[in-house]
């Protein structure tokens, strides 16, 4: 027990003394930020020259007024056609839009012409579409006589409020919606945490048997003691970044936005990429209290402590088998790929559920593949937050502690023969061999 | 008093016997020569004494208890092949090492500030293995195979790779780790250094002992009754009828094979009888490089 305490500080002590870790450690949360804000910045801006256009209308459907947007600036002109495209070399405009009578007032569709050497971008050429349709739709609801007020009232937002039967709890409207965010969070936290953190393991373990220093390590401690300390102490490591993080992630957002002066619906519109229209924004305002109060809501005395404990069983499963991979690997690197397969797949397997499971969290698949182990550590993380059945947990939990137990003995079977195994990596023949071989 | 008994050791991998009915005795305070050619099954006696393997049968006593969890304390083995974490600092690495053999940390930084000053080596302190050469890491393993004075040392060919220099640095260190009582089982397959160093063998082929007792015993054992004799003058031609034959002539100098039955007193009377002043007669020894050959040789057939 003691010497595995003393493999676990060594792998926990040099990682986390080991400069790329404490610079990925601190400047992840800031790379980030600066990721959301440079792609925020990226998105807010489009082509940087103004383009002048030319629009001839004979028919003043336009009433000489087009609001010019997004770099483009409109002149209106009563010169024809023929006479603009003559000027089209050096009378100072870069295009000529020919808005065509409109012969049904009513029509569902409608041309208007563009003559230009230059292409019009995506976005100038979406500009002019919504604009001239805005007046198009002045124009027809004048035809009408229809005013905006009343066609207004047309839509109507419907909203579904839930009410419990038998169960005593309290839902509103967004908690699907909550829950789903919470359960997505989880979801991709606990899989890029065991992939990457166990990947680490194996990285470890094929390090030391091709350094040699394995061999003089097992004359001191037993294999299994050595796996066992390197998977914890990995897995500290992980715990470690995690926790920096979830401290640095909301200071510097903090500091980046007391400083920089971004208010919140300014990072709103950088999350939701380019769509904050106004309403968007009012609804999303008028909702972080309701968020905020479902958040509060949820049992989180479960999901916390049940979180944290599918973190950790589904870390030493899958670190394990990792690390049985690792000592089966000869000196190349790249052999490891074809032996990480098995292990990759039902992770990616379980992510995907999981991501299925956020939509349907109750679905025969999402319930089942909860209470599967090496499924359940991704999926019912997921699911926790939509309060699924007692029993359920109970399952998952027991079968998940039992099957990681399991495993990592068989790890360390695989383990302690593959170690001293030098030359050609192993095939999965020879793995199930050394299962059973003898002390 | 022994350090170390194998009774009737066996080790089957799959298909191969590695160790086949092993029994032999290491003397405390003794260097031990384990011999063989590659492949002979050095390794995996080794890894059994060392508890890395467990026998299929037979029976390991080290100090007459058999082998259990608390022995790797008191064992220090350094394999043939080397290795340290090339990363790691040598000071940080060593004191690692010697905490998994249980010493604390205190006694760790103790011994090894020792060790570094014996081998003047305290400015390495903070240096990544990674940047040592050969040599100095070498020294480094070695540290890190005594620092918790063990009381049987196993050493799997330790001047491999290493300079005259630093192979006699290493060399003093073991006869003095020797002098202190420490035991040592050296394995190697390099016979000059086992007849320099080696009190007791065991010569292993094939898994089977092939020989096994005191190096004098053995080299008598397999003596040719063969002689040299430096001369001055005319040996006679035909020597038969004074109980020898000359086996390899050279100016004065001749290699005789003494005849059964004949001692080598009768043959340095009758020399001094005829008229040939004699300058040396030396017994020659077979080497044991020569016996190992013949051995692996005639098993292997």
């Amino acid at each position: 027990m003691n010497k595995i305490w003393l493999v676990t500080m060594r792998e926990y002590l040099t990682r986390v003394k080991n400069k790329t870790f404490i610079l990925t450690t601190l400047l992840t949360p800031l790379g980030l930020l600066v990721f959301f804000v440079a792609v925020g910045f990226v998105m807010s801006t489009g082509s940087d020259t103004v383009k002048v256009i030319n629009v001839t209308d004979a028919s003043n459907l336009l009433e000489k007024k087009l609001d010019s947007r997004d770099n483009l600036s409109f002149v209106f002109t009563d010169e024809s056609v023929a006479t603009l495209k003559g000027k089209y070399k050096d009378g100072g405009f870069d295009g000529i839009l020919e808005v065509i009578p409109l012969k049904d007032s009513l029509a569902k569709s409608f041309t208007v012409n563009y003559h230009s050497d230059d292409q019009l971008a995506m976005d100038e050429n979406f500009a002019i579409q919504s604009a001239i349709s805005d007046k198009i739709r002045d124009f027809k609801l004048k035809k009408l006589n229809l005013d905006e007020a009343t066609l207004k009232s047309i839509d109507t937002d419907v909203t579904i409020q839930p009410f419990t039967i038998l169960k005593d709890k309290k839902i509103s409207s967004i908690t699907t919606i909550v829950s789903s965010a919470i359960g997505a969070i989880v979801g991709y936290a606990m899989f890029f945490i065991i992939l990457v953190y166990g990947s680490q393991v194996m990285r470890s373990v094929m390090e030391e048997k091709i350094n040699r220093i394995v061999e003089v390590l097992i004359s001191s401690l037993k294999p299994f003691e050595l796996m066992m300390g390197k998977v914890l102490g990995v897995g500290l490591v992980g715990l470690t970044q995690i926790g920096i993080w979830m401290i640095l992630m909301p200071l510097i957002l903090f500091i980046a936005t007391s400083l920089l002066g971004i208010d919140a619906a300014n990072m709103d519109g950088i999350n939701t990429g380019n769509l904050p229209t106004e309403e968007l924004m009012m609804s999303s305002n008028g909702k972080i209290a309701q968020v905020l109060a479902e958040i509060q809501g949820m049992n989180w005395y479960l999901i916390l402590p049940l979180t944290l404990f599918y973190f950790i069983a589904g870390y030493f499963a899958y670190a394990a088998l990792f690390a049985a991979v690792g000592s089966a690997v000869g000196e190349d690197i790249n052999e490891a790929q074809s032996l990480t397969l098995p292990i990759m797949m039902p992770l990616m397997f379980a992510f995907y559920i999981g991501i299925s499971a956020m939509n349907a969290p109750d679905s025969t698949l999402a319930v089942w593949s909860s209470m599967i182990p090496l499924f359940s550590s991704i999926v019912m993380p997921v699911r926790l937050p939509f309060d699924p059945p007692w029993w359920q947990i109970v399952i998952s939990v027991v079968s998940l502690v039992l099957f990681t137990i399991a495993l990592v003995w068989l790890a360390g079977r695989i383990y302690r023969v593959g170690i001293l195994m030098y030359g050609k990596k192993a095939s999965f023949k020879e793995l199930a061999k050394w299962v059973f071989y003898k002390e | 008093m022994n350090v170390l008994s194998l009774r009737n050791v066996v080790k089957a991998y799959h298909s191969h016997i590695a160790v086949n009915d092993v029994s032999f005795d290491v003397k405390a305070g003794t260097i031990f020569g384990l011999l063989g050619p590659n492949g002979a099954g050095k390794t995996s006696l080794i890894r059994i004494i060392t508890t890395i393997t467990g026998a299929d049968s037979g029976e390991v006593l080290l100090n007459g208890e058999p082998l259990n969890h608390l022995h790797p304390n008191e064992i220090g083995y350094m394999p043939e092949e080397r290795g340290l974490y090339k990363k790691m600092k040598v000071g940080e690495q060593l004191l690692y090492l010697a905490q998994l053999k249980g010493l604390t940390e205190k006694e760790a930084k103790i011994k090894l500030k020792t060790w570094m000053v014996k081998f003047d080596i305290m400015n390495w302190w903070d240096k990544k293995v990674g940047d040592l050469s050969k040599g100095m890491s070498q020294k480094i393993q070695f540290i890190a195979t005594v620092i918790h004075d063990p009381k049987l040392l196993i050493l799997d060919e330790p001047f491999s790779g290493l300079d005259p220099i630093n192979a006699n640095l290493i060399k003093d260190e073991i006869y003095q780790l020797k002098e202190k009582g420490t035991s040592i089982l050296f394995s190697t397959h390099r016979m000059e250094q086992v007849e320099e160093i080696c009190e007791d063998i065991v010569l292993i082929n094939q898994g089977k002992i092939l020989l096994y007792g005191n190096v004098d015993t053995i080299k008598n054992d397999f003596k040719e009754h063969l002689f040299s004799i430096k001369y001055e003058g005319d040996l006679p031609s035909v020597t038969d009828h004074l109980g020898f034959s000359v086996l390899e002539k050279r100016p004065n100098e001749v290699t005789i094979k003494v005849t059964e039955g004949v001692s080598s007193n009768q043959i340095l009377k009758t020399l001094i009888d005829t008229n040939i002043s004699i300058l040396g007669f030396n017994e020659i020894l077979p080497s044991l490089n020569e016996i190992f050959i013949k051995k692996v040789e005639q098993s292997n057939e």
